[in-house]
């Protein structure tokens, strides 16, 4: 569905994105990862056409972008950061002036697909009040009612979660599911991990405008080969397994070895007291912490890995 | 999407003050004049306000003379200023390109709407002060009407031809700057063409402002540099030693339209206010054109 062959943007001599190479694929729920200032925005406006790319190429749909974008984004819904409405009118005619505006925006069908796209973002009961009246988390729920609008085969969202409460990060998260399973590919940026971790398949991680990583959440959340161990003998366990203990903090340990089981059952049959012991499963802010440096809004040199130990344990 | 900008357009409170307020600075002055009855003398003061007292129908020159030189372009600047800034300060000019909207229709549409404010401005004006010349100051006011009634009947008849009714044709002639008489007829085709000199001037001001704003990051920036370059313009025409530029200037030609009023009509100020403006239109759309077709959209 999108896929960016050596994709470049530099502002002056500033590299936003650099050298990066996409691919999201059709029924994906791909969710671009990366702290602030790493360039997803970037790659996103450069994927809708409204940044052009300094080199490299880009592919939606089958269709070059930019030469064709004028085609390929009549199937196309799009968040891009936040979202933007006239603020003197009202969400409804918002959504209208935007239908009417462009290509596929059938009058006859428009106010059906209005109804539709606003009772799926949840703003069914939207009055006549002006949009500059909204709340934050309404606006985000009119952004997304916007992208949905016309039935797109696929959604470009840029941090679809801002502004919104716990309860519109459900419901937004149960749509883009919803959707997904009829068909939509997804594609999101955020910087918030837990969001991608929980609806995404697959994730691109995105550093200093570098892709440093694109894979299959499943394959990035394997067990490592490691398990951790708490235990009030932790200098016993390390005495037991030297060699294969990774590393030590306390009563805590990681120690290499592919079977939680069977570690457990020898440390029991020494007479090793555990209190828990489970394989080791990076979670997604691990994977990220320990691809990326910090973000440009944090003054000062990168600090890799900033000494969480879970996260220097899971370094290979 | 033109439907969609003069939806925009319409729907703003902003458009409509404007329109009032251009409207309404002819009325102050017309309710002024009415009750001083204290015209300025012929050849000083705003344009036509010395004849208006003789006969009101002249007021919608004199309305255009006055609103011209600031309320007019400022309320275009405003408006054409907007139109890019604008939307890209609002955050709705990304959404409207990949809705999408290609950026050429984007721009022709914006022009669009200028130009149908423009008109609606111009129009306005031109239509509520021959209604407040005729309400305020009379078709041919009983006072005012005695001293340059001579000039307005006698030689009427001679030109008046065009009148379909005998009865009003004494009424319907009104005094040309150049003393001749005009019918009603004729001052109609006459304020029809100064309408769309006027129209054609203002076009030349919101392509101005026009590329401004597909290079501002603010509505207000791109108003602003647009009037600047008025301003500057305006002093440099008054200017002697500026006198190898001026006919170049954009504001040069502007009050040509009054050489609509004489009798005959004197062309060739006309002509080459037309030509100017056209040239600034079709330089300042081309440069916008160029300008927003490959600008990175990061707004």
């Amino acid at each position: 569905m999108i896929t960016t062959r050596s994709l470049t943007k530099r502002y002056g001599t500033v590299t936003a994105v650099s050298s990066v190479d996409i691919d999201v694929r059709e029924g994906d729920r791909y969710g671009l990862l990366g702290p602030n200032g790493s360039g997803k925005t970037t790659l996103v406006r450069m994927l809708l056409g409204l940044v052009f790319a300094t080199s490299g190429e880009i592919e939606v749909m089958g269709s070059r972008i930019p030469r064709h974008a004028n085609r390929v984004l009549r199937d196309v819904g799009a968040l891009v950061e936040s979202p933007a409405a006239y603020p003197n009118l009202s969400g409804r005619a918002n959504l209208k002036l935007l239908d009417a505006a462009g290509p596929r925006g059938d009058r006859r069908t428009r106010r059906r697909r209005i109804d539709g796209a606003l009772e799926q973002a949840g703003l069914a009961g939207i009055d006549r009040r002006p949009v500059k009246n909204y709340s934050l988390g309404m606006r985000q729920r009119l952004g997304l009612a916007a992208a949905l609008v016309r039935r797109p085969r696929l959604l470009i969202l840029d941090e679809p979660g801002n502004g919104l409460d716990p309860h519109g990060i459900r419901d937004t998260r149960q749509l883009l599911l919803d959707l997904n399973q009829s068909g939509v590919t997804i594609f999101l940026s955020s910087h918030l991990l837990a969001e991608v971790e929980q609806q995404c398949t697959r994730i691109g991680i995105l550093d200093q405008g570098r892709l440093v990583l694109q894979e299959e959440l499943g394959t990035l959340r394997a067990p490592t080969g490691r398990v951790l161990v708490d235990s009030a003998d932790a200098g016993r366990v390390a005495g037991l397994l030297d060699g294969a203990v990774e590393q030590r903090d306390g009563t805590r340990l990681v120690v290499r070895h592919p079977d939680a089981a069977a570690l457990n059952e020898r440390l029991v049959r020494e007479g090793v007291r555990v209190s828990s012991i489970a394989p080791q499963i990076r979670t997604l802010e691990e994977v990220v912490l320990e691809v990326t440096g910090a973000g440009n809004d944090q003054v000062g040199g990168p600090v890799r890995g900033a000494g969480d130990p879970a996260v220097q344990g899971s370094r290979p | 999407m033109m439907a969609v900008e003069l939806y925009k357009l319409f729907t703003r409170a902003r458009t409509w003050i404007s329109v009032v307020l251009i409207c309404g600075l002819p009325l102050l002055v017309a309710v002024f004049v009415a009750v001083t009855h204290l015209a300025p003398p012929p050849g000083q003061g705003s344009a036509f306000l010395s004849a208006v007292l003789s006969d009101g129908k002249l007021y919608p020159a004199a309305a255009l003379a006055l609103v011209l030189p600031i309320f007019l372009p400022v309320s275009v600047a405003v408006v054409a200023g907007d139109s890019i800034a604008g939307e890209a300060a609002n955050g709705t000019l990304r959404y409207l390109l990949v809705r999408p909207v290609g950026r050429t229709r984007l721009l022709v549409s914006k022009l669009f709407a200028i130009t149908t404010f423009v008109l609606f401005a111009v129009l306005a004006v031109t239509v509520t002060s021959y209604l407040i010349g005729v309400f305020l100051l009379g078709p041919g006011a009983p006072a005012a009407v005695a001293q340059p009634g001579g000039a307005g009947t006698g030689p009427g008849g001679i030109v008046s031809g065009g009148a379909p009714t005998a009865g009003v044709q004494a009424g319907s002639s009104i005094t040309s700057l150049s003393g001749a008489p005009l019918t009603l007829l004729q001052l109609m085709e006459r304020v029809t063409w100064a309408v769309a000199f006027i129209t054609v001037s203002m076009l030349g001001v919101a392509a101005i402002a026009l590329f401004l704003s597909t290079v501002a990051d603010s509505a207000l920036g791109a108003a602003i540099g647009a009037l600047a370059v008025l301003v500057a313009s305006e002093v440099l025409v008054t200017l002697n030693s500026a006198s190898v530029i001026q006919p170049y200037l954009p504001t040069r030609y502007w009050l040509a339209w009054i050489d609509f009023f004489r009798q005959p009509i004197f062309w060739r100020d006309i002509q080459r206010g037309f030509a100017i403006q056209a040239v600034y239109v079709a330089v300042f759309l081309a440069a916008a054109w160029a300008n927003l077709a490959t600008k990175d959209v990061t707004t």
